[in-house]
């Protein structure tokens, strides 16, 4: 045993850049649980912690388990089985699980498991094509008001961030979020294919999934969704006077049953990791805006996000 | 930068000794996982992704590209050999390579395909050098529309698969039209038929259904049907490709190569409707002498033209990723991810402000190309081997190989359960001479054609004219007619004459 931890030791700073301030160990492993496939959002905020915990010897290792499907509500139920009071585990979750949870009815949700912080998000951004011919924000919403069914709109599967996004334009136009004429798409790919070749009047997606065609000029961006101004030159919803404020945040979950000073050593952990200049780096390098929030901060956040989105989701029709 | 010195400058970076040795890994990385049922491409990439931490950009995307052209020359080698496809694309080999392996000619149906390959992937890493940027903008203008008349044209390659009764074989095809409802509906968000069982709620895995229809359901209809008494092993046969089938395949690898590289290009397009396309194709245009093999012996032209096609569609896949940063298919997703972890967005602009790192990685696909044909024909002689082992050992392996291979697609049990519940199915469907392929081509176009259908139809507003009244639509769609009644109405015509 005492072998496999100086092995486990050696790995870990074998890891190190050199000169890199060596902060105090606090885990000596941690377990990370990504309710999704390799490769996807959730586990690229997975490896990052790792990443930069690791490299900063906050952490000694790290095991990963990936349990992917249906928006993190096949792996949220087997975390919650399987790591029950353990103070070691870790889960990344977010905005598309809140929605998973509701549209799939599923019995098992994000009361749960024990928030400990939210990381990271990604506003979102409506997008018309290159010669659409809605300039701006304003020319998109009044023919939204005039005739939803007119306006076809693509994005992510059907009750998804995208989605919901629409839902609550349409509402500010005095319209019920099920008018809207939303064309679903599988994927990324697809979506952009359909937005750049003009079969669809306007998109909504992530920020950094258009920017580079907005940048290459292929795409015209008309709002962002965020707090403040995620693209130069292009307004937010809220200035726009609407008040819609949408992102598709990460965060980390810890598993259910733990003890206060378990928890506390947690929020500790991702606290000192959000203070580290690598993870400032690292969200930079990935397009990523910063989220962080602890405490009841974040669960008062959690509460208002799943309230909301019930509630948009019950007037596009998939709640009931 | 112009293709020519693009091509020459990429040339000269892959050619160093640590990016080949990168290409090699991936080539071998990937044969092998293409090998395995389930565990496919992507998966691959996603588990290296903590590479790209330590690994420069070039040499991590060198070694990606190897695994993703390595999968595809893997896949339809336990296609072949054990009736086994290892991914999607390789379904339809499996049809006739199983049938020629079972009559002893395992080694020229492995020699066709990989040296197909390799002449479809030249092709299509040629078209990514000098066709990528024209071809992609051709691809936007098809909408969901004109994706609903392809899918319409390839429902009619159905008929070439039915079998002898078409009440059997589309009593098939719609198990596999049920089968692909299964999930969580993409355009209302609503569960179908997954009757509260979570892990349902993403449908059901196709090269599952596949595995279970083929390698389960027969290795369970030969423990049914099995006599004791001698111990049969299956012949090998020679190993090479004779003049002949060289010849019967130098065409089909032709128009596979052809057929699939557009298609892979198609933001929804992907690897499994050309291959389609491409074996129909084949069956009708085969010279009438070997017509009789297909469906029977097995004919050369229906494992070189899918595979052919297979390989092609997959180059194609990479250029609405290179020259628009579209990812269309899930390795392309993933490899996206990885351009994004090395701080490159990839979008329109990747060819000029990464051209260097671009060039290189297409150096390199011809590169692994050239490696895989290399690699891959002198294991045709040990991969026959497998077919020495006697025929209750051999099943049982392949059984041990597919629940393996299954479990490692999500390391669900449930999977595992739909694995056997499926495989039952298929023994019971093989005695009662129920054809199994139609299951597979329902399953995965089913649920395609009725998103891009119900798009189609959301655009619209709901006018279902949209269809003949978009030209490229109303061409597919004539197409589609032509080759249902063309044939009828020509033997129509030729008997009355």
């Amino acid at each position: 045993m005492t072998q496999r931890r100086t092995l486990l030791a050696a790995t870990a700073a074998l890891g190190l850049t050199p000169g890199l301030a060596r902060a105090q160990q606090r885990f000596a492993s941690m377990y990370m649980f990504i309710p999704a496939g390799p490769g996807g959002g959730w586990d690229g905020l997975g490896r990052a912690v790792e990443q930069v915990a690791r490299g900063a010897g906050l952490v000694g290792s790290f095991q990963f388990e990936n349990v992917g499907g249906a928006g993190g509500t096949v792996g949220l139920p087997r975390f919650v089985a399987q790591r029950r009071g353990r103070g070691d585990a870790l889960m990344v979750g977010g905005a598309v699980m809140v929605g998973a949870v509701l549209t799939n009815r599923t019995p098992v949700g994000i009361k749960d498991v024990t928030p400990i912080a939210r990381m990271t998000t990604e506003p979102g951004v409506i997008v018309v094509p290159a010669n659409s011919e809605f300039q701006n924000l304003r020319g998109f919403l009044d023919a939204l008001k005039a005739n939803p069914g007119a306006v076809s709109v693509g994005g992510g599967s059907a009750g998804g961030i995208d989605h919901i996004t629409l839902g609550l334009m349409l509402k500010a136009q005095g319209r019920n979020a099920r008018e809207g004429s939303y064309v679903a798409f599988a994927g990324g790919g697809p979506a952009q294919a359909a937005i750049l070749g003009a079969q669809v009047k306007a998109g909504i997606s992530g920020v950094s999934e258009f920017s580079e065609q907005i940048a290459a000029g292929r795409m015209r961006a008309l709002a962002t969704t965020g707090d403040t101004r995620s693209l130069t030159g292009v307004p937010t919803l809220k200035e726009s006077g609407l008040d819609i404020v949408i992102g598709n945040w990460r965060g980390l979950f810890g598993a259910p049953g733990i003890n206060a000073a378990q928890r506390q050593a947690l929020v500790d952990f991702t606290t000192a990791l959000h203070a580290l200049p690598a993870w400032r780096d690292l969200m930079k390098t990935r397009g990523w805006d910063d989220a962080f929030l602890t405490g009841t901060a974040f669960e008062e956040f959690l509460a208002r996000d799943q309230r909301e989105t019930e509630a948009v989701l019950r007037d596009i029709g998939l709640v009931t | 930068m112009d293709s020519i010195s693009g091509l020459a400058l990429g040339f000269g970076n892959a050619f160093s000794l640590a990016n080949l040795a990168w290409a090699l890994l991936g080539c071998f990385l990937g044969t092998a996982v293409g090998v395995l049922p389930g565990i496919g491409p992507a998966l691959t990439i996603a588990l290296l992704l903590p590479i790209t931490f330590t690994v420069s950009a070039t040499g991590a995307f060198i070694l990606f590209c190897g695994v993703f052209y390595g999968a595809m020359y893997g896949g339809s080698t336990t296609s072949i050999l054990l009736n086994t496809p290892g991914e999607s694309g390789s379904i339809i080999t499996a049809l006739e390579g199983a049938k020629m392996a079972r009559n002893g000619r395992a080694g020229p149906a492995l020699a066709t395909s990989a040296i197909g390959s390799f002449v479809a992937g030249t092709v299509g890493t040629l078209g990514i050098a000098f066709l990528g940027p024209v071809i992609v903008e051709w691809a936007l203008v098809l909408g969901p529309a004109e994706y609903f008349s392809l899918m319409v044209l390839c429902f009619v390659t159905v008929s070439a698969v039915l079998g002898s009764s078409a009440l059997r074989g589309m009593t098939s095809l719609f198990l596999g039209l049920l089968l692909g409802l299964v999930g969580i509906d993409l355009q209302t968000g609503q569960p179908r038929l997954t009757f509260g069982v979570t892990e349902l709620l993403d449908g059901v895995n196709v090269v599952l259904v596949a595995v279970a229809l083929f390698a389960v359901g027969e290795a369970l209809h030969m423990a049914w049907r099995h006599h004791e008494g001698k111990v049969e092993v299956l012949e090998v046969g020679r190993l090479m490709l004779s003049k002949e089938d060289l010849k019967r395949s130098f065409w089909p690898w032709m128009r596979g190569a052809g057929l699939g590289f557009p298609f892979g290009v198609l933001p929804a397009g992907g690897t499994e409707m050309p291959t389609m396309l491409s074996y129909y194709a084949e069956r009708k245009l085969v010279k009438p002498e070997h017509r009789h093999e297909f469906g029977t012996t097995g004919a050369i032209e229906g494992v070189a033209g899918p595979e052919a096609a297979n390989n092609a569609a997959a180059a194609g896949v990479l250029v609405p990723m290179l020259t628009l940063g579209l990812p269309t298919s899930a390795t392309a997703a993933i490899m996206l991810s990885a351009f994004q972890s090395y701080g490159i967005n990839p979008g329109p602009m990747l060819f000029t402000q990464q051209a260097e790192l671009v060039w290189t990685l297409i150096a390199s696909l011809f590169i692994a190309n050239v490696m895989l044909v290399v690699l891959n024909l002198p294991l045709v002689g040990l991969w026959v081997r497998i077919l020495k082992v006697p025929v209750p050992q051999l099943y049982g392996g392949i059984l041990v190989f597919a629940t393996i291979g299954t479990y490692g697609i999500s390391n669900s049990v449930m999977d595992l359960v739909i694995l056997y519940a499926l495989g039952v199915v298929a023994m019971f469907m093989r005695r009662f001479d129920f054809p199994v392929a139609p299951v597979v081509i329902g399953m995965i176009l089913g649920p395609m054609a009725e998103q891009a259908l119900r798009q189609a139809l959301t655009i619209s507003q709901g006018d279902w004219t949209t269809f003949v009244t978009r030209p490229g639509s109303a061409l597919i769609l004539a197409l589609a007619v032509l080759a249902l009644a063309g044939p009828r109405i020509w033997a129509a015509v030729a008997s009355r004459r």
